[in-house]
């Protein structure tokens, strides 16, 4: 029996025939949710001149998605404008990740739909929003019409840049994220049922053969690493993309 | 003979072919330039992601294909 995709639908584990019927990926979620409002509100309640251990990491996290994601794209002002809600995005994507390779919790919060859609929902209203706040309506002319081309290329060429802005970007919001987090999920699950298998299945039988889990286990610790360092890269990947594509739509008609 | 089994894998396989290649000259021209106007990093980076967002895409998709509850024939 390897791994399914019906691992990440599991049974109700509370309120089970209500519409707020909780699983175990939704009680995961309502953790990390709690953990990370725990950390920002202890780490930051009484900052010091010369920093303890834990505001050192609060600190170098923090700057580090203000100076080179945020800043980095946007520049100081409209940086600072949008400063939190993509601070917000980076580290609850981050939280939301890293639990796919916490032991007995095992899956990622983002490795459900429901999740990555609110996080690229959220960008996408964003930099519409930002767009409009910017240009006003002409910034659907400036997004979809480049100048200085003959009247039946600028349709064709419109009706590329509105696939590409407003149907594209969404979409693979979503899916880069969910598909990072189920493949590395199934892959996981793989390499350990497998050490199971051969272990207690064909060692446990006589089998010398069985002597391959050894291989699947040490292939199930590097990819869990290797997890570790892909739940840090989404996040990074998904609010820099935000800070771009907000960065595209406030930027001076081209 | 009969062959039996999904074709969702093999359409991931063959999008990543694509998607491969494509995020490899895009990461590969981006070091280039680098090296030539390091004081543009910052600009060209975005760009990067950019293009890689777009390039990956059709990986992504594909497998999704996978997912999607298509009627039996």
């Amino acid at each position: 029996m390897g791994p399914s995709i019906n691992e990440f639908f599991p049974g109700a584990i509370l309120f089970a025939g209500t519409p707020f019927e909780m699983n175990r990926i939704m009680l995961i979620r309502v953790l990390v949710v709690i953990v990370l409002a725990l950390v920002f509100v202890l780490g930051t309640r009484n900052l010091k001149i010369i920093p303890t251990r834990g505001q050192v990491a609060l600190e170098f996290a923090y700057t580090f998605v203000r100076d080179s994601i945020v800043i980095g794209t946007l520049g100081e002002k409209d940086g600072k404008r949008f400063l939190p809600i993509l601070m917000t995005i980076f580290f609850v994507t981050l939280g939301m990740d890293l639990t796919g390779t916490i032991p007995l919790l095992q899956i990622a919060g983002t490795s459900v739909i429901g999740l990555p859609l609110l996080m690229s929902l959220l960008a996408y209203v964003l930099f519409i929003y930002a767009g409009i706040k910017q240009h006003g309506l002409k910034y659907f002319k400036n997004a979809l019409i480049l100048p200085g081309l003959n009247p039946l290329m600028a349709i064709f060429l419109a009706l590329l840049e509105f696939l590409s802005t407003f149907i594209v970007r969404p979409v693979t919001l979503t899916l880069r994220l969910l598909m990072n987090m189920v493949a590395g999920h199934l892959l996981l699950s793989l390499c350990f049922l497998a050490t199971n298998f051969f272990f207690f299945t064909v060692l446990a039988g006589g089998n010398p053969l069985g002597l391959l889990g050894i291989g699947t286990f040490a292939f199930g610790v590097a990819f869990t690493v290797l997890e570790l360092f892909v739940a840090a890269l989404q996040a990074y990947v998904i609010t820099i993309l935000t800070a771009i594509y907000l960065s595209m739509a406030i930027a001076e008609e081209h | 003979m009969n062959v039996v089994g999904q074709l969702a894998p093999l359409a991931f396989g063959l999008a990543a072919i694509g998607s491969g290649i494509g995020v490899g000259i895009i990461v590969g021209k981006t070091i280039e330039s680098v090296a030539r106007q390091p004081e543009l990093q910052g600009r060209l980076q975005a760009l990067m992601f950019l293009g890689i967002a777009l390039t990956e895409a059709l990986a992504f998709i594909a497998i999704a294909v996978a997912f999607i509850p298509f009627p039996a024939p």
